[in-house]
């Protein structure tokens, strides 16, 4: 094959394609599709992942036994665990504490801060994270996040829209927690110093989110989740509270129906260590990396499953665990970024999808699932994509409408994020559009949780994107960091109330991993894999059939 | 198309790279990368880090993010024939022939402490902290170092006069991956300097917007336990008939 001509850091073919955008450019900027009726919202869903036949089976052993889920995740609940329960030592306490915090994003950290205000001093907190603290979707996290606080918003309404767009499966008590505390959270945001878009008279600049019927997205430009996570990081940092990294959890202690505790692993060193705990607070985040049905992913390296995996076995029940959310605009070239985010809020400032002749053909602000959905079919049912050089499909986002609608400039101080990542390999978005397909972004479902992230075990709370129930079957932009944000706060209050009411710690157990063990025979499942698999593996495959095991 | 393959096979195939790791069949143009001194052959066009993993290396360290938000990826690295020393992020950077690569994922940098709400909003505080920011030689080497080509040094010099607002803009995309820190040849921790500078800007600098105070009155006083009274108790063909009839703000 002759070497392929590069204009503008496009192959010369889909330059030629993108004259096709340029020219309907004038057209589309006063025409946007209609919304889709209910109707028509089913009949596209059709061709979503979590509906298209096939990738998914029934949970065959557990509380859940009997739930869908797809088959990456089936695999990982039933696998083996990592240690043998008789191998490790109970007696050899490595951390006694009071609040041990699994998970060190936006949840989590804001877990630590929310107990030390209520009383539990830092140095009877731990946290641990498998990579670096603040490693995590949280910190990647782009668009905004929600609150209802403009004059004509209310929370109730925030509610109906999460709750429509959860296709009415959210748990109702704890969607009202989010919604609820949402305006604290900005005011809580604020008061830590976090640089929320204002406009010049000090009120903060609030978009459309899909799915939304206001507008509430607050933004930090285009690195949301950076600010706030840097921001709550710093204030966690000043206060000293203790923090262990590169150290996963591998399994839980129990005491009957109790967590007691964690079992940490050395990502460096491969040695365990033992953690004591009057209360646990699951922060895990999520699943990303299991490329579930194939599909590439927005998320970060550690994002594995690995808290519903341990959780699981030791009695925990799950919820949604059938469901996926596919962010309709992942990055479909170049190839060095395919699957990573291109933020909603770039649709919600005016850039179009638009398909290989050049149409706006959906409403570019339908729930991501949805959105997601016309995606796939304008690619592979009405063959309306581009095939990009290592054949995958895609659609255009038409990125310079931003600025043909709001102004020459927009898009660079607006998406400074984005325009970062495409100038890297040498492409303009402010100049050319860009090509997208949907993303594997966030596991709707998890661990259920009530409206203060308490579990159904004692001493185990979950906050966070490894929580499920708030957002139902389909969360709305902007309600993830927000969920970590009012239940990383609710779960550190809850648990440092039943601290200060007395709990004691419990023994330290592993015989529900026993238990599970005898579950995965009895099923006649076979012993090949075993998890959590805490990171996943991209190895060369000449390298890999080589590697000699020491 | 294909008749027996569904879409979903269809879109996992083309998938397949980015999700399962390369396989060299499918490569045609090739570079030759040293990975602390050692030369590996690996496919064109990848970033370092898939680089890297393709020449075998499993990431525990120095992967975070893989989306160049994190810092966890901070490298070092020069081409062949040159003596010039480079930085770059590996998620977000493409290979290049001749590289000498290295990863820094840890700068053990000095943290300053304090309690952001007893701070006072005065040029001298950044000093207090961080007295080493009057160290500064105007180098530039820290804006030279930058993954995110941040004016480094100008901030600095800002944070030397105390133009808080000035630090907080020009440091706002730092991903804190302390390359600049580990660089400076008078060891100021820029990225936390900045750090504290924004945070003193966005609490003290910024503007409390009036429409929260006014909802959190709201919200105090109850005036949404009725809305909501109603909407937990409706049943599902309620709600959907009451989201079917939401009426759109404009534009």
């Amino acid at each position: 094959m002759a070497e392929m001509k590069f204009i503008g850091g496009y192959p010369e073919y889909m330059r030629e394609l993108i004259e096709v955008v340029n020219k309907t450019r004038p057209q589309r900027k006063d025409y946007t599709p209609a919304a889709m009726t209910a109707e028509e919202r089913k009949e596209v869903l059709a061709v979503h992942p979590d509906y298209a036949e096939g990738g998914k089976r029934a949970i065959s052993i557990g509380q859940n036994k009997g739930d869908m889920g797809p088959n990456e995740v089936i695999d990982l609940l039933e696998a083996y665990p990592l240690i043998e329960p008789a191998d490790i030592d109970l007696d050899k306490v490595d951390y006694s504490v009071d609040l041990l915090i699994i998970g060190g994003g936006l949840a989590g950290t804001a877990a630590a801060i929310w107990a030390n205000n209520e009383g539990i001093a830092a140095e009877k907190i731990l946290l641990v994270n498998k990579l670096r603290h603040g490693d995590s979707n949280s910190i990647m996290a782009e668009g905004g996040t929600q609150a209802a606080d403009r004059e004509n918003d209310s929370p109730a309404i925030h509610w109906l829209d999460a709750m429509g767009g959860g296709h009415f499966t959210n748990k109702p008590d704890v969607l009202k927690g989010l919604v609820e505390d949402a305006p604290y959270i900005m005011h809580w945001l604020k008061e830590s110093g976090a640089m929320i878009d204002q406009d010049e008279a000090g009120d903060y600049v609030e978009r459309w989110g899909g799915g939304t019927c206001r507008k509430r997205m607050h933004a930090c430009a285009d690195y949301t989740g950076l600010e706030e996570l840097r921001v709550i990081r710093d204030e966690f940092r000043t206060r000293k509270i203790p923090v262990l990294e590169h150290n996963p959890v591998i399994e839980l202690f129990t005491d009957g129906n109790r967590v007691t505790g964690a079992l940490l692993w050395n990502l460096e060193t491969h040695e365990y260590k033992i953690v004591k705990a009057k209360a646990t607070i699951l922060a895990t985040g999520g699943f990303g990396r299991l490329h579930i049905r194939g599909f590439p992913t927005t998320n970060h390296y550690g994002a594995t499953y690995d808290g519903p995996v341990i959780a699981y076995r030791a009695g925990a029940k799950l919820k949604d665990t059938d469901t996926v959310q596919y962010h309709p605009t992942g990055a479909a070239y170049p190839q060095q970024i395919i699957g990573l985010l291109l933020t909603e809020k770039l649709r919600s400032m005016g850039a179009q999808p638009v398909n290989v002749k050049g149409e706006a053909f959906v409403f570019p602000l339908e729930p991501r699932d949805v959105e997601a959905s016309s995606f796939i079919r304008e690619c592979y049912v009405h063959d309306k994509g581009v095939v990009t050089p290592t054949g995958m499909r895609g659609i255009w986002l038409d990125t310079p409408m931003i600025d043909v609608k709001n102004g020459e400039g927009t898009t660079a101080k607006a998406f400074p994020g984005m325009v970062r990542m495409f100038k890297r390999f040498d492409l303009d978005i402010v100049a050319d559009p860009v090509l997208v397909f949907p993303t594997l972004h966030y596991q709707n479902g998890g661990v259920e949780t009530d409206p203060w992230g308490k579990t159904d075990l004692d001493g185990l709370w979950v906050a966070g994107e490894v929580s499920g129930g708030v957002h139902g079957k389909n969360r709305l932009m902007g309600n993830s960091t927000l969920d970590c944000l009012v239940f990383g706060r609710r779960s550190g209050m809850s648990a440092a109330k039943y601290l200060k009411s007395g709990a004691q710690s419990g023994n330290l157990s592993l015989t529900h991993v026993d238990r599970y063990v005898t579950m995965l025979k009895e099923a006649e499942i076979a012993p090949e894999r075993k998890a959590p698999i805490l990171l996943p593996e991209y190895r060369g495959k000449a390298v890999l059939a080589r590697m000699i095991d020491v | 198309m294909n008749e027996e393959k569904s879409i979903m096979d269809i879109i996992a195939d083309a998938n397949k790279a980015v999700t399962t790791g390369i396989d060299s069949a499918d490569i045609e143009h090739w570079v030759n990368i040293y990975i602390m001194g050692r030369g590996y052959k690996v496919p064109a066009g990848l970033t370092i880090m898939q680089a890297m993993e393709y020449a075998g290396y499993k990431f525990i360290t120095a992967a975070g993010c893989r989306a160049g938000f994190c810092g966890a990826c901070a490298t070092v690295y020069r081409k062949e024939g040159s003596y010039q020393l480079k930085t770059a992020m590996a998620c977000q950077t493409r290979v290049e022939d001749g590289m000498y690569l290295v990863q820094i994922p840890f700068a053990p940098a000095q943290e300053a402490f304090y309690d952001i709400s007893k701070e006072s909003y005065n040029a001298a505080m950044l000093l207090k902290h961080y007295p080493e920011v009057a160290r500064c030689v105007a180098c530039n080497t820290c804006t030279k170092a930058c993954p995110q080509d941040l004016e480094v040094m100008d901030y600095i010099q800002a944070a030397l006069r105390g133009d808080f607002e000035a630090v907080a803009e020009l440091s706002f995309d730092c991903i804190m991956c302390g390359l600049c820190a580990i660089r400076c040849p008078a060891e100021i921790t820029q990225f936390n300097v900045a750090q504290l500078a924004r945070r003193m800007y966005g609490r003290y600098g910024m503007k409390e917007p009036e429409h929260i105070t006014k909802r959190l009155a709201e919200m105090e006083k109850g005036n949404y336990d009725d809305d909501f009274k109603k909407l937990l108790a409706a049943d599902i063909e309620e709600l959907k008939k009451r989201y079917a009839d939401r009426k759109r703000e404009a534009d």
